[in-house]
């Protein structure tokens, strides 16, 4: 892989990009001899000579793009393509809250607070994929929601890749911060419109202040020509909510890195979602809740469907630490194969040294319920439908907690379209 | 309408049913009967067509045609319903939505369009008010929650909904209390005609009293070893099952 020598020594983070390109340079691509990488090999994308940097930005119609839009409703849109702000497919606010472009918030002096109080602060700084992001990354979005502010509207974050680049490397950078008692939607989605390669490394922080609440939603349905590497790091405050919700029913190898650290106490933190996968997609869902304060709760519930000889990870690790006494971390991943070439690698990783706790952790691997496939065809329901439809039911606990009833739709008719059913009404 | 011919079932090489003859004709309510494991519920799984059993020998017939190859949905669009004794929870799925996908594919099968939204919420409706089944619990998820006794409500309600020809109700009155136990039955006696059939499923003769079968049949280790009239219920309440035994060990 190339890296074009870009670099402006005038940037206000250049010190801190310096230190993640050293990072960067000494730890290189992670390889499944480490632990954390055991099950996602990153070598056949290591081999594809992506281009970091597009020479020309492309011009997209908003009616090319419109389905990938949650268009039944009206949000904020900050729309990236080829890693490029296209302010045509935007709709960014200054009004009240700050919706609009990480390379606005770096440069401009009127962020200067913010960007000094949070860049790069809670995303590691040895992790070696985040280091390569930190250096590299020019674009994403910005949202500041001060005290007792909620946008309007909930936010979109879209990113396209048109494929005019032969194989690009798309690293989009966001910052988060939602003050005290305020509150935020951010449906965020990666989108390649090509049969080109691309391969997605993005890095999101989120700051979550006393009593703040966020929802964020992570739509992953993307090419078989389109791999992402995801880190989120959330840091969370007092009595702060933050929900996290994965859909991966695409793309060609996708890795989730979520970390979410419990900065305070009364914090809930809620990591859910549903994987539907086919063909050989890869998904590996890597959770981190670091409980370092008490009386904090965790919830995680991941649901996967795997057919054909796609290949999950699941691997979720809790740290409790001694101080964090009367803390509730719940896990559940649940999981069905259905076919034999699929598999999945399920593992929790709990290290919990307080001793009055309650921590909890399942996992199970199964196949579908003959029983159940029967009563369903002895309504009439076709075996393809009634598999379907117990699938969908499978899923459903994780869909009951999205909380925008039009993304909810959506989600349910993409599910319907993974399944590959007409179910004859709006699941 | 249901012809049953020396049937033979086995579930993982062990036989269950083993050499059933029975005849079910319109506008008629047998009553099935036995202790525990003599094969009621396989009996009733596998004319529905439950391809976990493998038929052996035998056939089944439904208005002259035979079954063997058809599948359980196939089945369903004929006009045979099993009400199940312990129904499935499908999360996320209402009971109305439920019902729709069931009525349209079974048209779709037929080849008829999809039902008119407008009859459809009509049809809910007057079956919702035979079972005295409440608004709120159609847009619940099917099954999901339920007491016992909704399920087996509900099981009902759906063969209301679908108007089988040949409808086997298994172990339906188990789990009900007497006030549930008298409406599913007057559900059940309100869906008789001279055109379908009932097949009641049961340990003991209390739902008898409600809907009244016009042959009861006893089975016992897979086999049909004796049929009557109502009487025979209150037969087998008197003396229970113990008599069989003996009966069958001659």
């Amino acid at each position: 892989m190339a890296f074009e020598n870009n670099v402006d020594v005038e940037h206000p983070v250049h010190d801190v990009r310096m230190a993640a390109i050293k990072n960067f340079e000494e730890k290189g691509f992670p390889s499944k001899k480490e632990e954390a990488w055991k099950y996602t090999s990153l070598n056949s994308l290591q081999k594809i000579d992506f281009s970091i940097f597009p020479k020309e930005q492309n011009a997209l119609e908003y009616k090319d793009v419109k389905p990938y839009f949650i268009h039944e409703i009206d949000t904020y849109k900050i729309v990236f393509v080829d890693g490029i702000y296209s302010s045509y497919l935007s709709e960014t606010t200054h009004d009240g809250v700050d919706i609009c472009l990480m390379s606005a918030a770096l440069t401009k002096p009127m962020y200067k607070q913010v960007i000094d109080v949070y860049f790069n602060k809670i995303a590691s700084k040895d992790e070696s994929l985040t280091t390569l992001n930190t250096a590299f990354s020019r674009e994403g979005a910005y949202i500041y929601i001060p005290k007792n502010k909620m946008p309007k509207k909930p936010i979109e974050i879209l990113h396209f890749s048109t494929g005019n680049e032969a194989s690009l490397l798309l690293q989009p950078r966001n910052l988060i911060v939602v003050e005290e008692n305020a509150e935020v939607q951010i449906i965020e989605r990666h989108q390649s419109l090509t049969s080109n390669d691309t391969l997605t490394n993005a890095v999101t922080e989120i700051f979550a202040a006393k009593s703040a609440i966020v929802d964020f939603y992570k739509i992953q349905n993307d090419a078989a020509t389109a791999s992402l590497i995801d880190n989120t790091y959330v840091d969370q405050k007092d009595k702060s909510v933050v929900n996290v919700h994965t859909f991966s029913f695409g793309g060609k190898l996708t890795r989730n890195n979520l970390n979410f650290y419990q900065n305070g106490e009364y914090i809930d933190s809620t990591m859910n979602g549903v994987t539907i996968l086919g063909e050989k997609q890869h998904v590996d869902h890597y959770t981190l809740v670091h409980h370092m304060q008490p009386n904090c709760e965790s919830h995680q519930d991941y649901k996967g469907i795997y057919g054909d000889s796609s290949t999950g990870v699941f691997n979720g690790k809790i740290i409790v630490d001694k101080i964090a006494q009367k803390t509730n971390a719940f896990q559940k991943n649940n999981n069905i194969l259905i076919s034999d070439k699929a598999s999945i690698n399920s593992k929790p990783q709990l290290e919990i040294f307080a001793d009055d706790v309650k921590c909890s952790h399942g996992c199970t691997i199964g196949q579908l319920d003959e029983d159940a496939l029967f009563y369903l065809q002895s309504r009439g329901i076709p075996k393809k439908e009634a598999r379907a439809l117990l699938m969908y039911a499978f899923a459903n606990n994780v869909l009951s907690t999205v909380r925008i009833p039009e993304l909810k739709a959506r989600i349910n008719k993409l599910i319907a379209e993974k399944l590959g059913v007409n179910l004859g009404f709006d699941l | 309408m249901l012809k049953i011919k020396d049937l033979h079932a086995s579930v993982d090489d062990k036989e269950i049913l083993r050499g059933i003859n029975l005849e079910v004709k319109a506008g008629e309510v047998h009553a099935i009967m036995g202790p525990n494991g003599s094969g009621k519920s396989t009996l009733a799984s596998v004319i529905a067509g439950n391809e976990r059993f493998e038929v052996t020998q035998g056939s089944i017939e439904l208005s002259g045609e035979d079954l063997e190859e058809v599948s359980p949905e196939e089945r369903a669009h004929k006009g045979v319903f099993l009400s199940f004794q312990y129904p499935v929870e499908i999360p996320g799925v209402s009971v109305t939505n439920f019902m729709k996908t069931a009525i349209n594919e079974s048209r779709k099968a037929k080849g008829l369009e999809d039902m008119p939204a407008k009859d459809m919420l009509k049809l809910i409706r007057e079956k919702s008010e035979l079972l005295e089944i409440d608004r709120k619990f159609l847009s619940r998820s099917l099954n999901e929650g339920f007491s016992g006794g909704e399920k087996k409500r509900n099981e009902i309600f759906q063969m209301a909904m679908l108007e089988p020809k040949v409808a086997i109700l298994d172990e339906t009155d188990s789990g009900l209390d007497i006030d549930a136990l008298r409406i599913v039955a007057s559900g059940v006696n309100k869906l008789k005609s001279k055109d379908n059939a009932v097949i009641l499923i049961t340990h003991y003769q209390r739902l008898l009293e409600y809907i009244v079968p016009d042959f009861v049949h006893v089975l016992h280790n897979g086999k049909i070893v004796k049929s009557g009239g109502k009487e025979l219920a209150l037969e087998l309440e008197e003396k229970g099952y113990d008599w069989l035994k003996q009966e069958t060990a001659v």
